[in-house]
């Protein structure tokens, strides 16, 4: 039988999940402010685009508005801040 | 992004592609909000015309099934449960021995785990991993720094004690740690998860070369110098291993993956050089022992002189590469020598490369990293992108600052060879991962610091 030996687990250390509550979710969107924003993925203001336009044709009672990053996959506070004070809810895209 | 909306009270979905499914979703509990609403488009988004787009609004998600629009809405306004109110707070450990278990047993373990480069490795013994330890004289519980393989993922931790167990799974020896640790405290990942499949090609400058073996002659950069192998290797394992994973779809992206990724690290032939060696242009003296850190890894080209059309062959080359991600030449002794004799310094070699490697401004702004990470710069006023976008479609722009430009000396002599990597020196760049301090990775790392 072969022996049995000890060794190390290689793995870092990971940090504790402090877990993190959703906003409270919109009754309606009718009358609301919706920003679609643009991470700036290649193509991503494309498909927002796409998006105002569809929310133009089958709500028409939502207001969108795109706004951009500052750059491309990194946090922007000013960005977020405007959505924050003008806006009622967001979506995010194209990317993490 | 999504998640810091969220918790200042805007109800947000974020809009994916299917492919991203598995590290979005991890991303959302890592952070500490499983239930971060998400919609899922088919891949790709990029190259994908306007009414294709439309389609896909009209389609399902990719992920859930369902159209994708009622994703997006519901994602806003369908109330909250219990769930979705908790969030999820948990500790995760890893313990610093494993259950004991027969060799084989423990090799299919780590393979299973992905805690190898899927080549064999040297089991972490409590004895070798001790061994190794003796090559620093820094305490084993020493906190050595954070790593993680993308701006938007969680740093995991890590003391010297893991990154000697990680170097031991390498083959690496006790005299080669202090690179091992210096390379572990950059705060650059050697596994970035980025679709872009990098990898870090590491430079070793200074006394330490010679002390611990290092070969910077004949195939440098082949598997022939048992330090240059295993010190290469052991910046991979430790960075997947203590960032906690570079797993495929989970916490790697890599689409075509990168062979650099195994081990790529290789000492300056400073002797040989007829310029002064990498590590004293960057402020250190010739006496300190440094490691730097080239963070790229996706074309090499390669050729041969100066001859006499060289011109035309550097300019064809420079151009041919992916402009997103400059240059980093390694040049046989010999080349560089003929290049001196030429009147070129390095500097002015560098200089000579920026001027000279030109596209017109429609090909510079049509390469797809350029558009998503330099366009919004260039857009914000950021020189020299600004003025590259004011530029007419046919006008040439260059493609490179002399900063950004870079060349080490190694090699057998046995030809006037030298290689050209796409390489960003410092890691950072738009894009790339930053480091605990938010900033860009030190390029260039004390060796001494870490004996």
């Amino acid at each position: 039988m072969s022996q049995r030996i000890v060794v190390h687990d290689p793995r870092g250390y990971p940090p504790k999940v402090t877990g993190k509550r959703l906003a409270p979710r919109l009754t309606s969107l009718d009358g609301k402010v919706v920003y679609l924003v643009d991470c700036q993925f290649d193509n991503s203001d494309a498909f927002m685009e796409q998006m105002r336009q569809w929310f133009a044709e089958h709500l028409p009672n939502v207001e969108t508005r795109i706004i951009e990053t500052r750059e491309s996959w990194v946090d922007d506070p000013e960005m977020r801040a405007k959505v924050e004070a003008d806006g009622d809810a967001a979506i995010l895209g194209v990317g993490l | 992004m999504a998640i810091s909306l969220e918790e200042r009270g805007v109800p947000t979905v974020a809009v994916h592609t299917n492919v991203f499914a598995r590290l979005a979703k991890a991303t959302a509990l890592a952070a500490g909000m499983p239930r971060a609403r998400q919609a899922f488009l088919p891949q790709p988004v990029v190259g994908v015309s306007p009414g294709e787009l439309r389609n896909y609004i009209h389609g399902n998600d990719k992920v859930s099934g369902r159209p994708f629009v009622q994703e997006v809405i519901e994602g806003l306004t369908r109330p909250l449960d219990e769930e979705d109110l908790k969030g999820a707070t948990f500790e995760r450990s890893t313990p610093r021995l494993l259950e004991p278990d027969t060799e084989e047993n423990l090799h299919e373990l780590f393979i299973r785990n992905r805690w190898t480069d899927m080549l064999p490795v040297v089991l972490p013994t409590q004895e070798r991993v001790e061994r190794m330890l003796k090559g620093t004289s820094h305490a084993a519980d020493k906190i050595v720094g954070k790593l993680r393989p993308t701006a938007f993922r969680e740093f995991w931790e890590f003391d010297v004690e893991k990154v000697a167990v990680n170097a031991v799974m390498a083959g690496a020896r006790p005299e080669y740690f202090p690179v091992i640790l210096a390379m572990a405290a950059s705060g650059q990942t050697a596994r970035s998860s980025s679709t872009n499949s990098f990898a870090t090609i590491s430079i070793v400058n200074g006394p330490i070369r010679n002390e611990i073996g290092m070969d910077s002659g004949i195939g440098v950069m082949g598997p022939y110098n048992h330090a240059n192998a295993t010190i290469g290797r052991a910046y991979g394992l430790l960075s997947q291993n203590l960032q906690g994973g570079s797993v495929p779809g989970e916490s790697y992206m890599g689409t075509l993956g990168n062979w650099y990724a195994y081990t790529a690290c290789l000492p300056e032939a400073e002797e040989r050089s007829p310029w002064e060696p990498f590590h004293v242009q960057h402020g250190f003296k010739p006496t300190d022992s440094t490691v730097s850190i080239f963070f790229g890894g996706w074309y090499t080209h390669a050729g041969q002189g100066p001859r006499e059309t060289w011109q035309s062959l550097l300019i064809r080359t420079l151009v041919a590469t992916d402009h997103y991600l400059p240059p980093f030449l390694v040049m046989d002794p010999v080349a560089a020598r003929d290049f001196e004799k030429l009147g070129f310094s390095k500097q002015a070699l560098i200089d000579w490369c920026a001027q000279n490697a030109k596209l017109p401004a429609r090909d510079y702004w049509d390469n797809q990293w350029i558009q998503t990470l330099m366009h919004p710069l260039a857009v914000a006023g950021v020189e020299p992108y600004a003025s590259k976008l004011k530029a007419t479609p046919e006008e040439l722009v260059t493609l490179f600052q002399p900063e950004d430009i870079n060349i080490i000396v190694a090699g057998g002599e046995t030809q006037g060879f030298w290689k050209i990597f796409g390489g960003r020196y410092g890691g950072r760049g738009p894009g790339a991962p930053a480091t605990t301090t938010g900033k860009a990775a030190p390029a260039t790392l004390s060796v001494d610091a870490w004996r």
